[in-house]
């Protein structure tokens, strides 16, 4: 009987705490926005939605089952990428563009890297940048009235916003989302009831999402008003186009997001100083996807140069050994 | 009262403390056989001053120190000197020299014992120094340092403050805990001639608020004496690591290694310890018994024991009311950081706190997944550390890496496995780092 005595390496006990909660704790999160997404655009939206989850997930045990490993599909990551795929698309797009994208989010963005873990950018947000370079039209135009369910292909509030610095809408239909755009982006109200319980949960930092929409807000305040200073609607920044879903849902994805507080904060401060460039005097209406797509690729680097203060060296010991260009990590 | 200060990391654990927290320490008793490491502390191994056929009584010496840092040993109780030979050290994880004893079950006392001393104004500080070393007294709280060395800082490193560790954070164990509530005046009087040995003015004894029992008796034993602060620290694992309480009350970090409590003028003892050497003072009697507490959901009845130096953990298990069901794992001490044994044939060393037995059920080894870089071993890390990159090198082989990231700086608590939702053994891979490291350094220091 002795022999059957287990030997391991302490510690002896582990949190109950798992991968799969904490997916499955995102994908509780998404619920919220999917919802309004439906209640918003109409049955179109719950069509994108199943096609995309159903996708994504297809093609990740698709994939795992022809290269011969383990199939991975109950750990949720791959409904996490399918559904914030879909929340980013406009409703009326047609069926096989959620589905093509999310087979290219699994396969090409996650899968071919290494699986959970090892892409080094966003899964959901590369497929949408792929979307928008392969169909441009529809991912632009194809639009729904909200409770209306008809087809509308004039641009997105957005546009207009970037161009006066102001909207024609009330900060109710900003709220509850009463507006043209992405199926789940539009609706604030759910999206901050996902967020904020991941943050209860503990599952996201708050300093992405603060960084994020503080910088947007404050430098749209700045300088979002053509022809003056400080007069810009800060607010209304956050709450048009894609910032919230995406500071609260897809800059704060573990994998392509530092590891440590402060390099969080400094992710979600350049993720909105690109948002915000690219907004006002880029060619394109909206910048989150390549904001944080960029932020993706310089999160090594902010990890290797951000690191937290250990025990027993003093901020001034930090200092000298950084100076020294010496061991600082 | 102290106002605790804000402490690096630190994980919520679940205490599991019910389970032998209301059992009263009682005498395990005399085991068939003694095993006594001559190895059981940090330092020189000890020198045997028996051979075997040897009689032996309670108290009497079995080895002297080798150099400054290290510790007597004494027989437990009376008996024979069966042999001196290799066994299986269950800490060091390797085969050790051991003096075994097989006692006669009189138990009886050596008759040369110091007399017993009435008050601390009646022994010198000089005298609590010697005897501390003379006993083979080392900390109980599971590093087993030389108690000898701690009492004498170095003349330029001015001490001001000795704190008395009664945090306990370790989940399960309950050993100082049951001390605390039924020995708190002989713990304050161990307290108080520690700081006198040392010449510290100051003293601060430190509980965390999950053991409200110890508290209140622990404030009514100090209230005799001047001098004595009570700092209630919040139950956070780990509050009780001799840096992190060191952060915790009085705001100072130890330097990194080889920086020790003396550089930033603390001095720190475990609540077991001050216990054993107000023993020694007040009896005469060395170290040649601690308080274990044999608890778990494995084992039948989870109990706190008086057991003797030396004794097999498959006797004290057997006390216990053996085990519930199949064992999956035997571990020596509490969950976080003790090491798990193969063979229950095992002893009792000077700084085994507990046994702790966990289930079939619980041992369940869950599978290990890729990591997915949340950062909450971050959080968690209590020396400020970054274990996702320090187990990444370590894991691929890239030492140098590793050692960049401070792996030496790592104190093995244990909250960063603890807290990984991808269940990645970390700590593991870090403790291979640092042998490595070690190792290396060793060969540097030999060419």
């Amino acid at each position: 009987m002795e022999n059957r005595l287990l030997i391991t390496s302490s510690p002896h006990i582990k949190s109950t705490r798992t991968v799969q909660g904490i997916m499955l704790d995102v994908v509780i999160a998404l619920i919220p926005a999917a919802i309004a997404g439906v209640v918003l655009f109409g049955f179109r939206s719950l069509l994108v939605i199943l096609a995309s989850v159903a996708s994504a997930v297809a093609s990740e045990a698709v994939y795992q089952i022809a290269v011969k490993r383990e199939v991975t599909i109950n750990d949720f990551s791959a409904v996490i990428t399918g559904l914030l795929l879909a929340l980013t698309l406009p409703p009326n797009v047609p069926v096989w563009i959620p589905v093509i994208g999310s087979a290219f989010a699994i396969v090409i963005v996650k899968q071919v890297f290494g699986g959970l873990g090892a892409n080094f950018v966003n899964p959901a947000l590369a497929a949408r940048a792929f979307l928008l370079a392969a169909w441009p039209l529809h991912m632009t135009q194809d639009w729904l009235n909200p409770r209306a369910y008809d087809a509308v292909t004039s641009a997105t509030p957005l546009v207009a916003f970037n161009s006066t610095g102001q909207t024609a809408l009330t900060f109710k239909q900003l709220f509850l989302g009463q507006r043209l755009g992405s199926l789940g982006e539009t609706c604030i109200l759910a999206l901050l009831i996902g967020g904020l319980y991941l943050i209860v949960r503990d599952v996201i930092d708050y300093r992405i999402p603060l960084g994020y929409l503080g910088t947007l807000a404050i430098g749209t305040w700045v300088f979002g008003k053509p022809g003056a200073f400080f007069q810009g609607d800060g607010l209304s920044a956050m709450l048009l186009g894609g910032a919230f879903i995406g500071s609260f849902f897809m800059a704060t994805d573990y994998v392509t997001s530092p590891v440590t507080p402060r390099g969080r904060l400094y992710m979600g401060i350049g993720a909105g100083i690109i948002t915000l460039i690219i907004r006002l005097w880029g060619g394109y209406p909206e910048g989150v996807t390549y904001a944080i797509l960029f932020m993706n690729l310089v999160t090594p680097l902010i990890d290797r140069y951000v690191v937290p203060r250990y025990y027993g060296y003093g901020h001034d010991e930090m200092a000298r050994r950084k100076a020294a260009g010496g061991e600082t990590r | 009262m102290i106002t605790i200060k804000k402490m690096f990391g630190g994980v919520a654990v679940p205490h599991k403390k019910g389970l032998s927290e209301k059992s009263p320490v009682e005498f395990a008793g005399i085991p068939g056989e003694l095993v006594l490491f001559l190895s059981q502390h940090i330092g020189a191994p000890s020198v045997s001053t028996v051979k075997p056929k040897d009689a032996v009584k309670r108290g009497q010496v079995l080895a002297e120190p080798r150099g400054f840092v290290s510790a007597a040993l004494h027989a437990p109780t009376s008996g024979v000197v069966k042999a001196i030979e290799p066994r299986f050290h269950p800490v060091q994880a390797r085969m050790s020299e051991a003096i075994i004893v097989e006692p006669d079950g009189k138990h009886e006392l050596f008759e040369q014992l110091s007399p017993a001393v009435s008050g601390l104004d009646s022994i010198s500080a000089e005298r609590i120094k010697a005897l501390a070393r003379e006993i083979g007294l080392v900390g109980l709280g599971g590093a087993a340092f030389p108690t000898a060395v701690k009492l004498a800082p170095p003349e330029d490193k001015p001490i001001d403050t000795y704190l008395l560790n009664g945090a306990e954070c370790e989940p399960y164990i309950t050993a100082d805990h049951r001390l605390m509530l039924e020995e708190a005046g002989k713990v304050i009087f161990g307290f108080k001639a520690s700081m006198k040995a040392s010449g510290v003015k100051r003293g601060i004894i430190c509980i965390e608020d999950n053991k409200p029992d110890a508290i209140e008796s622990m404030k009514e034993a100090m209230s005799a004496y001047d001098g004595l602060e009570l700092a209630v620290l919040s139950a956070r694992y780990p509050r009780g690591g001799e840096k992190q309480l060191i952060q915790a009350v009085l705001g100072r970090e130890v330097p990194p290694p080889p920086g020790l409590p003396f550089d930033v003028g603390v001095i720190v003892s475990n609540v077991g310890t001050a216990y054993a050497l107000a023993d020694a003072i007040l009896t005469g009697l060395p170290l040649v018994e601690r308080v274990v507490s044999v608890t778990g959901e494995g084992v039948a009845n989870p109990s706190n024991f008086r057991a003797l130096i030396g004794t097999p953990v498959s006797y004290l298990i057997e006390k216990a009311g053996g085990f519930t069901g199949t064992p999956g794992k035997v571990v020596m001490g509490g969950p976080m950081m003790g090491p798990a044994v193969k063979s229950l044939d095992v002893p009792v060393v000077k700084g085994t706190s507990g046994i702790l037995v966990l289930t079939k059920e619980q041992a369940a080894q869950e599978p290990v997944l890729p990591c997915i870089r949340c950062g909450k071993c971050i959080d968690v890390c209590p020396m400020g550390l970054q274990p996702v990159w320090m187990s990444a090198y370590a894991e691929r082989g890239l030492i140098e890496e590793a050692e960049g990231y401070r792996v030496m700086d790592c104190c093995e608590c244990g909250a960063c496995t603890f807290t990984c939702p991808a269940k990645r053994p970390l700590v593991q891979w870090i403790r291979m780092a640092k042998a490595e490291i070690s190792s290396r350094r060793n060969a540097q220091r030999k060419s």
